[in-house]
């Protein structure tokens, strides 16, 4: 299991350092400092063996997280680990910084010893470590009995990322369905790999420990009701009109409040949600992607002296929507000594310090097109190895999921309060994003 | 909130201070101080010397305050152990509190301070929070066991804690199974042979309720322990398999491992025709692919395991090549291993893709991934037929780019591709010759002169071509020399006429200016050849090549077994086993798949056997594979190489004696082997034949390799070429060398004692220490004349097994000592344990049977021999030559499996079965009795067979 963990600055200067497990010693944090920070070299591996000890690093801005361990330990979990302690540590105190974990290192000491038993992680819920690691040490002599014994049970227990007794006077909930849609597309336009994943975020303020059962328009679900002969689930089914009926999920992965098995054997979603935001579902989708943008590049290289490029954007949704945010991105050579950008719509400008042109447009409606052009002026070099022509990445937002996945109900139970489904306001927000939207040239 | 100041405190009498405020009166103030003391603490200052003063804050209603004061206790009690005494109470005292918040901090704080007379008295607190009515405290509890168990592993046992820790397994609180169940698998590690975890559908069954409702690490402990269970047959395996699948779909990428870890080892239990089997394999494909969009680090170790479960089951993924499309923005690491995973995937169905995609990596900036990307076409090229003319103009293109390194890599794997399929693209040797100056790398130089050698004929100028690498032959390395030298020899063997004097050239510089033995000795078996025999010297060096596999960088098959019950873990991070970076006893066990449905297929997971740690017995004679290997100028070694993943298999513990100990062995069999070409593979026939054809190259090679008699020598006991024991330097000049050697019943050690000092030794005598087997010399040390200086004496001396008797580590060590008129000197040395056989070891077909069935299962080991080319009845020829006795035979689907008897000289039988596959080379072993004697039974048997 873990045998320490330790945090450092940038320069490598220790800010936490906690050790689990006896065989870890000092000169463990000595021996990541000096051969995986101080090597300042691109890491080549975020597991580093050295003298039979193993390092886990993870690295949030320009702090380093490393775990510690001389066993077999589960690689997975250990990482897994360090980014739940980052989101503990940014619940409780925002971003992760230098400044702020010093400011929270007691804290920090007390999560730590909380969330890491002799190495083995322990219930890692905000929600609930929020109960009961408040830095206000005295609170624990004046909790009542009830208190206290509420804390252990909802720590250990079968739902423990939900305390009971929440109300709210009015039932709210908000599901923000979030697709970054990626693609690789050849220079002749052909799509060499493209998939959307998606999240569903979840805001709920709901009184009580409300069942919930979400459903969309996963494929299987669909076919398998058409089947049965039931038409609609009754409810808010309404689809959003647009396209296609059903989409086929590749594959998805769900919050921990959500009943595995049930999901496994009727393919249905329920579940009791954490109280305010979290992410309810994962999923993956490679089947009849809406790309919102198709680019269309053109690079002449005119002598050895001189580039050419010519870019053509063109948006592919409904006329009445509207793409935000739109950032076109055009790798330079390394030795580009000078840039000349004509663009129709929009911003565009060429930045040395990132070699490349960067296009930027506020808005664009569906099912137009841009372009721009430039000439890139080339300082002559010795350099045999010709250019590696990085691809051209697009930045965007468009206000609809480029899977296709609608929400077709998420109804709310709650049988010892008087609130019903119909009293809760429910709100659906979709936001398809670029991911890593790349055109090579 | 700006406790940031704690940690800028650096000024000088500071110590002094902090004790002045810890002893304050005001709470806020001794707060700060305590704070000042951690912060100091973290950064590595030695603040020890105020222990008493910080442990007289704990005592306090401030319960932020006491985390810290233990938090300072746990650091530093080890070192303060008598002042570390001070804090029992209040940690006795705590344990009995109403908060069960600090209950549990107590009896997780205690468990952390390693100090022998705290841990006394954390015993009762202990015993009752294992047994608190709140949750919380168990499951802290729990996991104090473990602590302690580390501590003090007697004294765990001795208060019966381990039984109430099976006891939480059926606790109904989730938390407190998982941990339970965390700490017992972790006691378990440190006990191999014990039944602690206990496993059985009842608990099973428990811990499957259990999974669905504990948080998600609680559900990777239950998974990881789930893997380690055996079920009973399949329906239970498929009964588990379904209620592990759903976690499939965990948002935490290490409980997906973990399931696909329990779901890849249990399936290997299911009946393949099975409809379920199907279902499950392709419910394993979406999450891996999954883990794919996670963090890179996770993506990291995903790809790892992804590159085993690969290997292992190839269906699974076959249809997602595309997801392994390197991104320009990944972290080389994940690019790198999307590579091997990619070339690993590569089909005629995809080659098209594949081969677009690399040679656009071939484009990129990081010099490692291009040269991968390089090295993949190559692959491709090899593997997919009809690819590889593409891949050869992919190459070309490559080569045009005069990037130094993509010119190298390239020319290395083109070699590759030529051996493959011989008389095909020799076209393009034009366009290679023409990069000849830029080549800097001696891999590729040496491909280079490989590529000018074996196409001399069609290079016009390839003598001009290797003339000229021959100018700096003292400065290559020796890869290229020898290259050198075998290019030259073939070049000389098409082109006699015109190149007498270029190959006089470099066999003298090879034999007389040369420092390297190896250089050397294939400088003479060439000029040997060449004078004696020149036509043998064809058929020798120019012998038709094996063919090279198409499938590299596998994993060795029973470490692929292994690391696939490591799935998740550093292990298959790594692609090594625990025992090769893990201290210690802890996972030094070795985990293995359970056996294969059906009974036809046994051969397909076979499995590594238990084998405790013991050094493989010397073999100084490089292997005979190598050796032919080179003459026939193969070592630039077939596609291999590159990837790190290769060669744990050959670093340590018990898995290399299987592993590579064992080929070792076999090929260092010289003597007595009437099929010398078995450790080539596809060698050809050619070299045996020759060597009765040219009786003179035969006395030489025989002179190169100490053949002695042994050729033509069939049958009889296996003997091991003589080894050094005792170095001259460390004998003031004697130097001893010998085996061991079964004659007629007696056994006997066969000594050559060298006197490499000035002066003459006489007086010799010889005593064994006591040992495993009662091995005692039985007459004196028979040196009658004088040792004069320089002068080698041979010695045969009988032993008997009569001696006294002790257990030795390893079983079959000898200690010796040797006297004479200068001093005593002792060393150890191992025998074969074939040597125990004895001649009377054929057991009767009936008590064979009734004793068979007998043997408990814990008993049996299973061991495979490679590449040996011998029918069943040749085997058991050979090996009743040395006292393994055939007792019956039957062959199952195409398998021979012969039942065997031996008997030691103490009167243990060993048992063993062993399959035969007709066209597989590979000899699987299994034996029974003994645990402790099997383990040398396998090992020092394997030589006696070839």
């Amino acid at each position: 299991m873990i045998g320490g963990l330790f945090i450092y600055n940038h320069k490598g200067e220790v800010l936490i350092s906690r050790v689990y497990r006896d065989d870890i010693g000092r000169n463990a944090v000595d021996a990541f400092r000096v051969n995986v920070i101080h090597a300042r070299q691109q890491v080549r591996s975020p597991v580093t063996n050295i003298a039979r000890t193993s390092f886990f690093h993870v690295k949030r801005s320009n702090i380093w997280l490393a775990a510690v361990t001389k066993q077999n330990v589960n690689a997975a979990m250990v990482f897994e680990f360090l980014y739940k302690m980052c989101d503990v540590m940014t619940a409780y105190f925002g971003k992760i910084s230098e400044e702020n974990i010093k400011n929270n290192f007691v804290l920090i000491y007390e999560l730590l010893d909380e969330i890491l038993d002799f190495g083995y992680p322990q219930n890692s819920e905000t929600g609930a470590l929020k109960t009961f690691i408040t830095q206000q040490g005295i609170k624990g002599q004046h909790q009542t009995k009830e208190e206290q014994s509420q804390i252990t049970s909802q720590v250990t227990g079968q739902i423990g990322w939900r305390r009971e007794g929440i109300k709210y006077r009015r039932n709210e909930l908000f599901l923000d369905v979030l697709e970054s849609v990626n693609l690789l597309m050849s220079p002749q336009g052909q799509v060499l790999s493209a998939h959307v994943s998606g999240r569903v975020v979840m805001k709920s303020y709901l009184s009580g420990m409300p069942e919930c059962k979400f459903g969309m328009n996963d494929k299987i679900v669909i076919d398998k009701q058409g089947k049965g002969g039931t038409t609609d689930e009754p409810g808010k089914s309404e689809l959003g009109g647009s396209g296609k009926q059903s989409i086929a999920i590749d594959d998805c992965t769900f919050h921990q409040c959500v009943r595995l098995s049930k999901f496994d054997s009727e393919r249905s979603i329920s579940f009791i949600p954490p109280d305010g935001e979290y992410e309810l579902m994962r999923y993956r989708t490679t089947k009849d992607i809406i790309l919102p943008f198709r680019v269309i590049p053109l690079v002449r290289e005119v002598g050895r002296t001189k580039l050419e490029v010519k870019v053509v954007i063109k948006s592919n949704f409904k006329p009445s929507l509207l793409a935000q945010k739109i950032e076109v991105r055009i790798p330079t050579p390394l030795n580009t000594s000078g840039v000349q950008v004509i663009c129709m719509k929009g911003k565009a400008k060429y930045k040395a310090s990132e070699n490349a042109i960067v296009w930027k447009i506020k808005r664009m409606a569906g099912m137009k097109e841009s372009q721009i052009s430039a000439e890139i002026e080339l300082l002559p070099t010795n350099d045999k190895k010709k250019w590696a022509r990085p691809p051209i990445s697009m930045n965007f937002e468009v206000p609809f999921a480029p899977s296709g996945l609608k929400v077709r109900y998420l109804k709310v139970f709650e049988s010892k309060l008087n609130y019903s489904d119909h009293d809760v306001i429910k709100w659906v927000r979709y936001i398809g994003r670029s991911g890593i939207y790349e055109t090579r040239c | 909130m700006t406790d940031s100041k704690y940690f800028t405190t650096t000024k000088k009498g500071e110590i002094f201070e902090l004790k002045a405020e810890l002893n304050s009166d005001k709470k806020e103030k001794k707060k700060e101080a305590v704070k000042k003391v951690i912060a100091s603490m973290t950064v590595g200052k030695d603040v020890s010397a105020l222990f008493p003063d910080v442990v007289n804050c704990m005592q306090t209603d401030n319960l932020e305050l006491k985390k810290l004061v233990y938090l300072y206790l746990m650091n530093y009690a080890k070192s303060q152990p008598d002042m570390a005494i001070m804090a029992v109470n209040t940690f006795v005292k705590d344990c009995e509190d109403l908060n069960p918040l600090i209950r549990a901090l107590a009896v997780r704080t205690m468990g952390c301070i390693r100090v022998d007379k705290i841990t006394e008295y954390l015993c009762e607190p202990l015993r009752k929070c294992l047994k608190d009515e709140d949750p919380y405290v168990r499951k802290t509890a729990a996991v104090c066991v473990a602590k302690l168990h580390d501590i003090n592993a007697q004294l765990v046992e001795d208060q019966g804690f381990l039984d109430t820790l099976k006891d939480l397994i059926s606790d109904s609180n989730p938390m407190v199974v998982a941990n339970a169940v965390a700490a017992l698998s972790e006691i378990a590690e440190s006990h191999p042979n014990s039944n602690l975890l206990d496993l059985n559908p009842q608990t099973i069954n428990k811990l499957l309720t259990a999974l669905n409702e504990c948080t998600e690490w609680g559900q990777i402990f239950i998974l990881d322990c789930l893997a380690s269970y055996l079920p009973r047959d399949d329906r239970e395996s498929q009964s588990i398999c379904e209620r592990v699948t759903p976690r499939l779909s965990h948002a935490n990428s290490a409980v997906v491992l973990s399931a696909v870890k329990v779901l890849m080892k249990f399936m290997e239990m299911l009946p393949k025709d099975l409809d379920y089997y199907g279902t499950l394999l392709k419910k394993l494909a979406p999450p891996l692919v999954t883990l794919l969009s996670a963090e890179p680090e996770l993506q990291y170790v995903a790809l790892r395991n992804i590159n085993l479960i690969v290997q292992k089951r190839p269906e699974i993924l076959k249809h997602e090549m595309k997801v392994f499309f390197v991104k320009y923005n990944d972290p080389i690491y994940v690019k790198l291993e999307k590579l091997d995973i990619m070339i690993r995937l590569a089909s005629q169905a995809n080659i098209a893709q594949v081969l677009a995609e690399l040679k656009e990596y071939a484009t990129e900036v990081d010099v490692d991934f291009v040269r991968k990307a390089v090295r993949a076409i190559g692959r491709c090229a090899i593997k997919v037929e009809q690819s590889a003319e593409r891949c050869v103009s992919t190459l070309l293109d490559l080569i045009q780019t005069k990037v130094n390194y993509v010119v190298q890599e390239a020319i290395v794997v083109i070699k590759d591709i030529f051996r493959k399929y011989p008389n095909k693209y020799e076209s393009v040797i034009a366009t290679l010759c023409e990069n000849l100056d830029s080549l800097d790398e001696p891999e590729a130089r040496a491909a280079m002169i490989w590529i000018v050698g074996e196409y001399a004929e069609r290079i016009d100028n390839a003598d001009e071509l290797l003339e000229s690498f021959l100018e700096g032959f003292h400065d290559e390395s020796t890869q290229v020399q020898l290259q050198l030298l075998t290019a030259i020899v073939k070049l000389f063997l098409k082109k006699p006429t015109e190149t007498q004097e270029l190959v006089q050239q470099v066999l003298s510089l090879a034999t007389q200016d040369s420092d390297n033995p190896d250089l050397r000795d294939r400088g003479y078996i060439y000029w040997r050849l060449l004078s004696t025999d020149p036509v043998a010297a064809k058929e020798v060096v120019l012998a038709e090549k094996p063919l090279i596999s198409e499938e590299t960088d596998l994993i060795e098959p029973t470490l692929l077994e292994e690391l696939i019950c490591h799935i998740g873990t550093l292990a298959s991070v790594y692609h090594k086993p625990p025992s090769a970076f893990v201290e210690g006893s802890r996972g030094v066990q070795h985990k293995r798949l359970p056996p294969r449905a059906g009974s036809g297929e046994s051969t397909e997971s076979p499995d590594v056997g238990q084998s405790g740690p013991s050094e493989a017995p010397p073999a100084v004679i490089p292997s005979q594979g190598d050796l032919l290997g080179d003459l026939l100028n193969l070592d630039l070694a077939p596609p291999t190489a590159t990837v790190p993943s290769v060669q744990p298999s050959m670093q340590m513990g018990a898995m290399d004696l299987l592993g590579g100990g064992l080929d070792s062995l076999l090929g260092g069999d010289i003597g007595g082997s009437p099929s010398m070409g078995a450790g080539l593979g596809a060698a050809p026939a050619a070299m045996p034949a020759s060597l009765g054809g040219a009786p003179a190259v035969g006395g030489g090679l025989g002179d190169l390799f100490d053949l002695g008699g042994g050729v033509g020598m069939p049958t009889g006991s296996y003997v091991a070429p003589k080894t050094v024991w005792l170095l001259a330097m460390k004998a003031k000049g004697l130097e001893i060398s010998g085996t061991f050697a079964r004659r007629g019943g007696i056994i006997q050690m066969d000594l050559s004692l060298t006197n490499k000092a000035m002066s003459v030794m006489t007086d010799f005598a010889i005593q064994f220490n006591r040992n495993s087997f009662g091995l005692a010399p039985a007459g004196p040390l028979q040196v009658l004349t004088p040792l004069s200086p320089n002068q080698t004496i041979d010695v045969s001396l009988p032993l008997s097994t009569s001696g006294p008797v002790m257990k030795m580590e390893p079983l079959n060590n000898l200690q010796v000592a040797v006297k004479n008129n200068i001093d005593v000197f002792y060393f150890s040395c191992q025998y074969p344990l074939s040597l125990l056989f004895v001649e009377d070891g054929k057991m009767d077909r009936q008590v064979f049977l009734a004793t068979w069935k007998d043997i408990p299962n814990d008993n049996e080991a299973q061991f495979q021999i490679k590449d040996i080319h011998l029918n069943s009845d040749v085997a058991s020829n050979k090996l009743q030559g040395s006292n393994i006795f055939t007792i019956a035979k039957r062959t199952v689907e195409g398998q021979d499996m012969l039942y065997q008897s031996v008997k030691l000289t103490n009167g243990i039988w060993v048992l063993a079965e062993m399959r035969i596959q007709t066209g597989n080379p590979n000899y699987t072993w299994m034996c029974w009795r003994r645990p402790h004697v099997r383990e040398c039974v396998s090992q020092n048997d394997s030589p006696v067979i070839s």
